[in-house]
């Protein structure tokens, strides 16, 4: 079968080829750059890696028509949209320090491995000096930590888990969405108000990590206000089917039902207890409610009928009455013909904040933009007066508390604003239980 | 040479040369063209291209020999780049124990599993490789976060122990190296308008392909790989010849399950992420497809479907609407919006339904993959030539 003869002519021509081979790379020097992906040309590229496929592809769509609208903005086309608004006033619309704005796409497929994939395709294929984007907040972290690695900036997409400016937050890396634990902040004392004080809830909970940030948070904040939790179940991802999770919940002395799903899932599990005649039973001598802590205009729409009256918290709505809100949704408007979700408005703010922050900085250096964002305040991106705080670099800014509107008069006025909770009450130490364990580093140039 | 005969020789040398000359074949458009597009010569996708090539020629010594069809395969995967970057975590930033690390805890739950699993053969097998697979995928997801990371994935960390690397850098995590040669540290060479980039990290994965490629040849050529085929063409009857087939089923099913760990350990010491999608039946199916698309039971067959794989995954996926209308941006704006309208559900978004399509069209016109479609034009070529009389056989040989 095998041959095993050495030869040797054999030997030394394999020899030599393996010589050359192993000798090949040493011919040629690195380039020397102060720091990764330097724009030289008379442009510059952002990498908006976002999901195009799978469960939140609506999200990722919607996030896409805010960077284009971004980078046309910036590049000084179309009405300007934030940037008369915005509070700082060094993007002048001729690009980033002078460079026409290119970008660059990629689909995250909502995987940590195929969202690196193609945020390495960016940075080292394309160039990107900064990647945005995602739609999970597993996509987020791995990606903010590849940015890290590789030296390039990171602005964070939707991603609400506490562990993206908690134990996994990065140098390289900055979240303008709030989190977990700002949703349990704003919606408990809204909670108390709706349905009193001595209440019962039950728990179903997404069974992976930003589910777990979020039951914990949640759970916390209603026992503060006097709540009990009966149970806390977990539920697989991306099930169809919530009965056999519902069944138990109806006899359980809960009158509280609260959902920690996000997209699909939500929809499904609220569509399921809906239809289980949950919110026409009583318990304990009260009426039984639903909650969903985190909503967003795209779930509810595919919730239909069955959201009407269901309390959650939101980043932003394009409802809102301030001026930046009204410049977004009035060029998003009209380039596109409807409203933009919170997943559009957290990215194009993203995108204006990395612009200016380079502009401020002077330099695309990944260093100097950390520095010009660090405790960077601002107002005008349409959530009222924004902090980007230097401890954990996440924002801190209004949050919005909504619920199912019962009577809506189009198919994009689906939630009406129950309060606007100040950004005073949202806020927590850098060093809280729930976000302890990580530690930023130092900033990462890359090269 | 090295114990093979002339044609496996032949192919290996074309495969060393692909592999050590890939950052100037898969770059074969000028950085500023408009067709720079589709270069794939970058680092992070040459190093995909080769490790998935090792999955592929792991899974073939299984598929391709035997006949198990394993849905699987991607758990071993994971397995290996959860060690290698535990490794990285507990023991040193060098990628020479994660790597070893990684292949041995494949092969043990590859033995673990295959030795439950082989007690089956055909459609029973593959579903419970699925169901073993899924379960790990399940597992990694949630109940075993403490080790996993869950959805996240594992990451490395500042505060990781690293007993052997003692100096910490400051502030930075450090980077996989092996024995102080970076991974992520590359050279680039530019040539009049073409850009040609080479890693540390490409040529340690392609060395490694190389060598798994050089083994796997031995062993399809060895007796044990005869038997394997035996397996494969007639089970039953070679039971009835008395001869217990199991421990070389099992066997081959562990060095498959190895190859794979190996995949997972390197695809954690060029990235060292390893995320719980690596485990998902998705990824069982994608090596099943690249073995199928490049041709099941051939040697380069594997490699090359996985090359295809993911140069759709990585290249197609990022031409959007507004390079295709800067690509079609001479037509006027009718006929401009129209053939953007026809081409985009294909790209960008799009890319799984184009792939599908080709894989489709491969499996119903070539059965045998791309390497049929390969044979079939120098057929074609060698045909013309030799015009004149001298019979060539044109009956097609199995491919092997």
């Amino acid at each position: 079968m095998s041959n095993s003869r050495f030869t040797r002519r054999g030997l030394l021509k394999s020899g030599t080829l393996a010589g050359v081979g192993l000798a090949m790379p040493t011919i040629f020097t690195s380039r020397a750059n102060a720091f990764t992906n330097d724009p030289t040309g008379g442009t510059v590229t952002l990498g908006f890696n976002v999901p195009q496929t799978g469960a939140y592809a609506d999200e990722g769509a919607d996030e896409l028509r805010a960077f284009e609208l971004a980078v046309e903005h910036l590049n000084g086309g179309g009405d300007g949209g934030m940037l008369s608004t915005f509070s700082s006033k060094a993007l002048q619309g001729n690009g980033i320090l002078g460079k026409k704005v290119q970008f660059v796409t990629g689909d995250t497929q909502t995987k940590s491995d195929a969202a690196r994939a193609s945020a390495q395709s960016m940075i080292q294929k394309d160039g990107a000096i900064m990647i945005s984007g995602g739609s999970s907040s597993g996509v987020a972290v791995a990606v903010q930590g590849l940015c890290q690695e590789a030296g390039v900036i990171f602005m964070a997409g939707l991603t609400h888990s506490n562990d993206t400016t908690g134990k996994d937050r990065k140098a390289n890396g900055f979240r303008h969405f709030f989190n977990a634990y700002m949703s349990a902040a704003a919606l408990a004392p809204v909670l108390k108000g709706l349905y009193g004080s001595d209440r019962a809830a039950y728990h179903l909970t997404a069974d992976y990590t930003w589910g777990w940030t979020q039951e914990e948070s949640i759970a916390a904040a209603t026992e503060a206000i006097g709540w009990s939790t009966i149970n806390k179940v977990r539920t697989p991802l991306g099930l169809g089917d919530y009965s056999s999770y519902i069944a138990p919940v109806l006899n359980s002395g809960a009158d509280v039902l609260i959902l920690n799903h996000y997209g699909g899932d939500m929809v499904n599990s609220l569509t399921n207890a809906v239809q289980f005649g949950i919110r026409d039973r009583q318990a304990n001598g009260k009426n039984f409610e639903i909650v969903v802590p985190l909503y967003s205009e795209l779930m509810a729409r595919g919730a239909g009928q069955n959201i009407k009256g269901i309390p959650g918290s939101q980043n932003w709505d394009w409802k809102l009455q301030d001026d930046g809100t009204k410049a977004f949704v009035k060029s998003f408007g009209t380039k596109f013909g409807f409203p933009p979700s919170q997943a559009a408005q957290t990215c194009y703010a993203q995108t204006l904040l990395y612009a200016d922050a380079v502009t401020r900085a002077g330099t695309f250096n990944p260093c100097g933009v950390v520095e010009a964002l660090e405790g960077f305040e601002f107002d005008g991106l349409g959530n009222g007066k924004t902090l980007y705080r230097a401890e954990d670099h996440q924002c801190f800014k209004d949050v919005i508390v909504v619920r199912g509107k019962e009577n809506p008069e189009n198919e994009f006025d689906l939630v009406e604003i129950v309060e606007v909770t100040p950004v005073g009450q949202v806020t927590y130490a850098p060093d809280h239980p729930m976000f302890a364990g990580g530690a930023l580093g130092a900033c990462n140039p890359g090269a | 040479m090295l114990g093979l005969n002339r044609k496996d020789a032949i192919l290996l040398l074309i495969v060393a040369v692909l592999a050590l000359f890939a950052p100037f074949i898969l770059n074969p458009f000028p950085v500023d063209s408009a067709l720079a597009q589709f270069n794939a010569g970058y680092p992070d996708l040459m190093q995909r291209f080769v490790i998935f090539g090792i999955f592929a020629i792991g899974f073939n010594i299984l598929f391709g020999l035997t006949g198990y069809l394993s849905f699987g395969h991607a758990a071993f995967l994971g397995v290996g780049s959860y060690s290698a970057v535990w490794m990285f975590k507990l023991l040193s930033m060098n990628v020479l124990p994660a790597l070893v690390f990684s292949v041995v805890i494949a092969g043990l739950f590859a033995l673990v599993i295959g030795y439950v699993s082989l007690r089956r053969s055909g459609i029973y097998f593959s579903i419970l490789t699925l169901a073993f697979a899924q379960m790990s995928f399940n597992l990694a997801y949630s109940v075993l976060t403490p080790i996993t990371n869950g959805e996240t994935g594992l990451q490395l960390a500042l505060t990781d122990p690293r007993i052997l690397d003692s100096a910490q850098v400051g502030g930075s995590l450090p980077v996989t190296s092996l024995f102080g040669a970076e991974m992520r540290s590359a050279m680039t060479l530019d040539l009049a308008g073409w850009s040609f980039t080479f890693s540390v990290g490409y040529y340690l994965c392609a060395i490694i392909m190389l060598i798994a490629f050089y083994l796997s040849v031995r062993l399809f050529r060895s007796p044990f790989g005869l038997m394997l085929r035996a397996i494969k063409s007639n089970q039953q009857r070679l039971n009835y010849t008395g001869l217990e087939s199991r421990p070389y089923t099992l066997a081959a099913f562990v060095i498959s399950g190895m190859y794979a760990g190996l995949a997972g350990g390197l695809l954690a010491s060029m990235d060292p992420l390893a995320g719980a999608d690596r485990m998902q039946w998705t990824a069982s199916g994608e090596v099943v497809l690249m073995t199928i698309l490049g041709g099941a039971g051939t040697l380069i067959g594997p490699v090359l479907g996985a090359g295809f794989i993911k140069y759709f995954e990585n290249i197609f996926s990022k031409i959007n609407e507004s390079i295709l209308h800067q690509w079609f941006a001479f037509l006027p704006d009718g006929v401009q919006d129209f053939i953007v309208m026809i081409l985009y559900p294909f790209i960008g978004k799009g890319w799984s339904l184009t792939l599908g399509i080709m894989f489709m069209l491969v499996v119903i016109f070539l059965p045998g993959g791309l390497v049929e479609g390969g044979q079939r034009i120098a057929r074609l070529f060698r045909r013309t030539k030799t015009t004149d009389g001298d019979v060539v056989s044109t009956k097609t040989k199995p491919a092997e």
